[in-house]
């Protein structure tokens, strides 16, 4: 167990690398110059801008680039903003906060709605009520969520006033509600029909004809022999969905104003912000990277046929 | 080592996410003339330095934050005196500036000349990597602190002289009458002593000589300023102060107008125009604003240099149905262009409607055969550069395609080259590769007619991106800064205009306005002719 966390954590270096690179060798691809930019339609000074890019250090040749941003990263330096001059740790440790707890509120919502959900409708798969849900999520899965972002806008805050319409700058729960319900409607979906169908595919196994065999208890039947060998589809697909949630949320982000990750690696982009958008994007994969890990230490407690050496 | 503070301001602030945080964030509302304007804004891109800021999120707060030398009154554009008790001078070359006593910054200090001097040789100087530093080109002695290349051989500008405690002498090098009028730009603003001595910290919070202070700035999230009670000036605030609050986009901080959770907008999303009225029942403004968008041409392009050529733009320019497409696609947000400058202007001003005559009415026939007359086209089809991430430009350049291939007659006449991102549009631009006309738009300054036509026009100019170059322009551009008479120097300049109509050196598309909404808690909400919200004249109720 140690020394395979151990590879996976060795592993995880090689990936860190090549992901960073390529995403910093495709900002340095795409066309146009921010420095230039930020003149806007005004005068242009090539000296001026001359000095502003040694100053950053954008003059250099790209493996020269990256090797500086690097070495930067591994002393903590997340490099400088090109256009307000702020380290790109603060603008960081100002997104990441709120959309860690968009994301929070979002997963939970999806684990427990959406579990229950699954687990409602596999136990009497094919009834009415099965039907009836899976249309429900069918739904979900086909509404585009700025659709049900602008629809919850509508109903809950203007219709009923139950929510504000807009997260503050503070990003306060009660704010995050509304956002996170919308955010984490998609992957309700799923999580419910992977749950579903793993469930009712285990309702038939022999296992379980064994457990009741035995005379155990309904409640222990479900809760840990039919649950717990229902959860690893789903655990798989939770934990690649931590991380589509953490970047991903760049439209429901806009919609509700909430000043995220999402919206930052967007605002970057658009004004060729290298380092913002490298320094985001490199902490989303190493999210990804530890969630899978997480993932795959689950299996062994989910499924005891399951063994790390 | 500074780095590894950042990281661990990263890792703190990730633990204190996992500690809930309930606090209420709603602001306390109250009413009266200590009443408190929720103003939506956009995180300025740029460090707040006077010299620094050319946008207008950012130029907002120094408008409430500074004061200079003139101010450009609200309501007509026209350049009053501020600090400024005198400017004078005998040649339009050198002048003598003489501060108003009696004024001091937020912090205590006296506003002195050399308050001033030491601003302008801060913004004019390269190393300080100030985005105005343009600004002080005509000052004696820029090219020494600001030189084109290589390291400044000078810290301050030679044209500049503190003579007494609140007076100074300036030096131009070149003639510039209407020059004490461009004194109301942000960018020559008086410092304080803390903006040199402790610079991390006044930029934190900003500390000026305005009608405001700023309390309280969390950078992305909200500015909260102040009315500041020891505000000599006259334009003292009728309200308590402002909260700026940071919206993702326009969008957004519409959605909370209309909740009731923001007081003022100054930026409707073009896709609320047609709510907009029912939404607010009537508290919506939509003014003029000193900003005309045009189509430029490269010049540096053999086939559009040339005198048939300029047949075929005035040609473009009647095929163009201004009004068609101000009224649908803009809603009435624009107005049809007719001059080369802007209605804030006004009569004095320069601002001369119907200079364009027929070239900007819009007549398909006539364009058709001008065009024809002018030998076609160059290389056969016009093509619109634009960038497409910003300010929703493909609808109207697709308008401008299809009115002209209307005209024309040839569904292939026209189509529009979309470019991703504005800093690639600046990079073709810069390249001189384009081979048709571009976008171009131009905010104005500073309200004069020269900054209409100087910059954009000029031989060399510093935004003639196409390159236009008429000896006749240019020497009714010099004679006209060189008149000390304001009014006979604004006919010359209309005359220089004349020129540009004549060539057609770019086409006039369109005046821009400024547009606002605003909650019933406030009134007397006006914009300037910058389109920045008279903030000071609001009140709450």
């Amino acid at each position: 167990m140690g020394r395979y966390v151990a590879r996976r954590l060795l592993q995880m270096i090689p990936v860190f690398i090549g992901s960073t690179l390529l995403v910093f060798s495709m900002m340095y691809a795409l066309p146009g110059d921010p420095v230039r930019a930020l003149a806007g339609e005004q005068t242009v000074d090539p000296a001026q801008i001359a000095a502003m890019k040694k100053d950053l250090g954008l003059d250099l040749p790209l493996w020269h680039q990256y090797w500086n941003y690097m070495v930067g990263l591994f002393q903590g330096d997340f490099g400088t903003q090109i256009a307000s001059g702020r380290p790109v740790a603060d603008i960081i440790s100002e997104a990441f906060p709120i959309t860690v707890r968009l994301t929070l509120f979002a997963f939970t919502f999806t684990v427990l709605v959406g579990i229950s959900i699954g687990v409602f409708a596999g136990m009497k798969a094919d009834t009415l009520r099965d039907r009836g849900l899976l249309i429900l999520t069918l739904l979900l899965i086909s509404v585009p969520s700025f659709v049900l972002g602008f629809l919850g806008q509508y109903f809950f805050a203007f219709q009923l006033g139950w929510v504000n319409p807009n997260v503050s700058g503070e990003a306060n729960w009660n704010e995050l509600f509304l956002p996170a319900v919308v955010l984490g409607s998609l992957s309700l979906a799923y999580v419910a029909r992977l749950t579903r169908t793993s469930i009712a595919e285990n309702l038939r196994s022999d296992y379980m004809r064994t457990a009741v065999a035995k005379g155990l208890p309904r409640r222990r039947i479900i809760g840990v022999h039919l649950m717990r060998n229902s959860m690893i589809p789903v655990v798989t697909f939770l934990g690649t969905d931590l991380g589509a949630l953490m970047g991903g949320a760049v439209v429901t982000e806009g919609i509700f104003n909430v000043k995220g990750v999402g919206y930052n690696i967007f605002d970057a982009l658009r004004h060729r912000e290298g380092a913002t958008v490298v320094g985001i994007v490199t902490l989303i994969v190493v999210v990804y990277l530890v969630s899978s890990l997480l993932v795959d230490l689950l299996y062994a407690v989910l499924d005891p046929r399951i063994r790390y050496a | 080592m500074r780095g590894a503070a950042h990281a661990g301001r990263v890792a703190c602030a990730v633990a204190v996410v996992l500690a809930a945080s309930g606090c209420g964030g709603a602001s306390d509302v109250i009413g009266g003339p200590n009443g408190v304007v929720r103003s939506s804004w956009g995180d300025p891109q740029n460090p707040l330095e006077p010299a620094n800021t050319n946008e207008v999120q950012g130029g907002k707060v120094l408008d409430m934050v500074f004061r200079g030398l003139k101010r450009y009154n609200p309501k007509t554009g026209k350049a009053e005196n501020a600090l400024a008790e005198k400017i004078d001078t005998a040649d339009s070359t050198h002048f003598t500036v003489t501060v108003k006593d009696g004024w001091t910054f937020s912090d205590g200090e006296k506003v002195t000349a050399k308050s001033f001097v030491d601003a302008w040789n801060y913004g004019a100087n390269v190393d300080n990597n100030q985005k105005n530093a343009y600004f002080f080109q005509y000052i004696d002695g820029y090219d020494k602190v600001h030189p084109e290349s290589g390291q400044p051989t000078a810290r301050a500008l030679s044209g500049l002289k503190v003579t007494g405690p609140r007076t100074f002498t300036v030096t131009l090098s070149q003639r510039f009458s209407t020059w004490p009028d461009t004194l109301g730009y942000a960018a020559f603003a008086p410092l304080p002593r803390a903006f040199y001595d402790h610079h991390a910290d006044w930029l934190a919070k900003p500390v000026g000589n305005g009608p405001y202070t700023v309390e309280n700035y969390t950078k992305g999230s909200q500015m909260s300023l102040r009315t500041w009670k020891g505000y000599p000036g006259a334009d003292r605030p009728r309200n308590g102060g402002v909260d700026l609050v940071v919206y993702t986009d326009n969008n957004t901080a519409y959605t909370d107008l209309v909740a009731g959770n923001l007081d003022l907008v100054d930026d409707v999303p073009a896709s609320q125009l047609k709510n907009v009225r029912s939404d607010l029942s009537g508290r919506y403004i939509n003014s003029p604003a000193g900003i005309i968008q045009t189509l430029a041409f490269p010049y540096y392009d053999k086939e559009w240099n040339t005198p048939d050529a300029a047949k075929v733009r005035t040609g473009l320019s009647m095929a163009i149905n201004r009004k068609q497409i101000t009224d649908t696609i803009f809603r009435k947000t624009r107005t049809p262009a007719t001059d080369w400058t802007s209605p804030v202007l006004g009569a004095d001003g320069g601002y001369l409607a119907g200079l364009c005559g027929r070239a900007c009415d819009y007549d398909a026939a006539a364009a058709k055969q001008l065009i024809q007359r002018g030998g076609g086209i160059p290389h056969g089809r016009l093509t619109i550069t634009y960038n497409a991430d910003t300010g929703s430009h493909k609808e109207w350049v697709d308008a401008v395609c299809n009115s002209i291939n209307n005209a024309l007659g040839n569904d292939k006449a026209c189509v529009g080259g979309p470019v991703g991102t504005f800093a690639d549009f600046r990079n073709r631009i810069g390249q001189r590769k384009l081979t048709g006309p571009f976008r171009a738009g131009w905010q104005m300054d500073y309200p004069l007619i020269q900054n209409f036509l100087q910059p954009l026009y000029y031989t060399n100019a510093s935004s003639n991106d196409g390159k236009w170059s008429d000896p006749r322009f240019d020497r009714l551009i010099n004679e006209a800064n060189a008149d000390p008479d304001t009014k006979s120097a604004i006919r010359t300049f209309q005359r220089a205009e004349g020129v540009v109509r004549d060539r057609m050196a770019a086409i006039p598309l369109w005046y821009q306005n400024g547009s606002a909404g605003y909650s019933d808690r406030v009134s007397h909400v006006a914009l300037n002719p910058f389109s920045v919200p008279v903030y000071n004249e609001i009140r709450v109720s």
